[in-house]
């Protein structure tokens, strides 16, 4: 080949969900040339030390992410509504999981 | 191993804080498994324990010897994430390695060698790094040099197609430390298949460039091929006493798993014929190629520097 191949593969994001976790959580990303691969290649990097019990897998172009410039408009406004949390109730000592 | 909290907790914490316990457990694992808890490890009635040791260091040298070309990749992969693959692979067969060299050691310890009085060397590692090439009953497809990623692909492919059958086979045999290796390598060696077969074809349907260097691999690679399928006269005693297998049992079934690769990939199966032995006498012989024995000088250089080294 005369010319160097510049092509990156594609960037995923990871999410691996552990044995006794709820829900998947990211842990970070990685390079694949399609989904299938980039399954594999979630496995090999992130569930090495026995991490999880499931994957997925997304192609980071796929997310659409909020911008920093829009976080006070975003976010600001619920930092003073302390009321929005149920904290202010008084729970009764019989019911558990509260 | 202590719990984890990556953030103090707080009344307005969410209710699913307790549920999940601590959300950094994933990057750490848990529940990790000894695969010989509660295995029985007396020799089964009526089997010849050096023929046992003598099986086991065959099985246990080919993973061995493997697991060491393979961790010659590390930092060297094309990149980040078939490093870590290729590492993963060699740690699985490293992890096989030991248990099978373990039990090898215990079924025959005159085949151990002798170290300085007082050495702490376990016998899996004086088996691993204190023999010469001709101790090691490993098949030659495992101890040639790694070329390129290609050729990294089709040894893996045919070995742990290989193995994967005879594991397969072996995780009913009568020796319980054997079935139960053997059971834990399955899985692994299903990985290894699936991994080098995915590659096989993306390098077969990829550029031209990769399809070349694929086919050159399969060609280089293939007069080490019949080998894996000839049955030496330890493997003919442990399959007769039901606690080995004769490797030609399972050249049918391999043949078939390469075949569908092959014909995926649209690759025409190779013609060269089988690599010659030394008088006939190959691999398991101890008849090994020039590349084991530099691959062990560089393996066994600093265990043998520190005979009574701690590690």
């Amino acid at each position: 080949m005369n010319e160097p191949m510049k092509a990156e593969w594609p960037l995923y994001e990871v999410f691996v969900r552990g044995k006794r976790g709820l829900n998947h959580v990211h842990v970070g990303s990685l390079h694949a040339a399609d989904d299938q691969m980039a399954l594999r290649h979630a496995r090999d990097v992130y569930t090495r030390r026995n991490e999880g019990v499931s994957l997925w897998v997304v192609r980071s172009v796929d997310i659409t992410a909020s911008s920093p410039d829009e976080k006070d408009p975003l976010f600001s406004p619920s930092g003073d509504k302390v009321y929005r949390h149920p904290t202010f109730y008084d729970i009764p000592d019989n019911v558990p999981h509260m | 191993m202590a719990d984890i909290h990556t953030h103090e907790s707080d009344v307005h914490d969410s209710t699913y804080a307790g549920l999940l316990v601590n959300d950094a457990h994933w990057a750490f694992g848990t529940d990790f498994e000894d695969p010989l808890a509660g295995v029985d490890t007396t020799v089964p009635d009526g089997v010849d324990p050096a023929a046992l040791a003598a099986y086991c260091l065959m099985l246990g040298d080919d993973a061995l010897v493997l697991s060491q070309r393979l961790a010659e990749w590390c930092s060297r992969a094309p990149d980040l994430e078939e490093d870590i693959a290729l590492a993963n692979m060699s740690l699985d067969l490293l992890g096989q390695a030991r248990l099978l060299l373990a039990r090898a050691a215990a079924a025959d310890p005159d085949m151990v060698p002798e170290l300085p009085d007082g050495s702490p060397v376990p016998p899996e590692d004086r088996l691993a790094f204190f023999r010469d090439d001709r101790h090691f009953r490993n098949v030659r497809l495992a101890e040639v040099p790694n070329g390129d990623f290609a050729e990294a692909v089709v040894k893996v492919l045919l070995f742990s197609s290989w193995r994967l059958a005879l594991l397969e086979r072996l995780a009913a045999s009568r020796d319980a430390v054997l079935a139960a290796v053997a059971a834990k390598g399955v899985k692994e060696l299903a990985y290894h298949r699936d991994f080098a077969g995915r590659w096989f074809l993306t390098l077969a349907r990829g550029t031209e460039e990769s399809r070349r260097r694929l086919i050159a691999a399969l060609d280089g690679l293939w007069p080490l091929w019949p080998e894996l399928f000839e049955s030496h006269a330890v493997e003919q005693v442990v399959a007769e006493a039901g606690i080995g297998v004769d490797p030609a049992e399972v050249a049918a079934e391999v043949e078939v798993v390469l075949e569908q690769v092959f014909a995926a990939s649209q690759i025409d199966r190779p013609t060269r014929g089988a690599l010659a032995g030394v008088q006939g006498l190959k691999g398991r012989d101890g008849r090994h190629t020039e590349a084991l024995s530099r691959m062990l000088a560089e393996m066994q250089v600093v265990a043998r520097a520190h005979p009574r080294g701690q590690w």
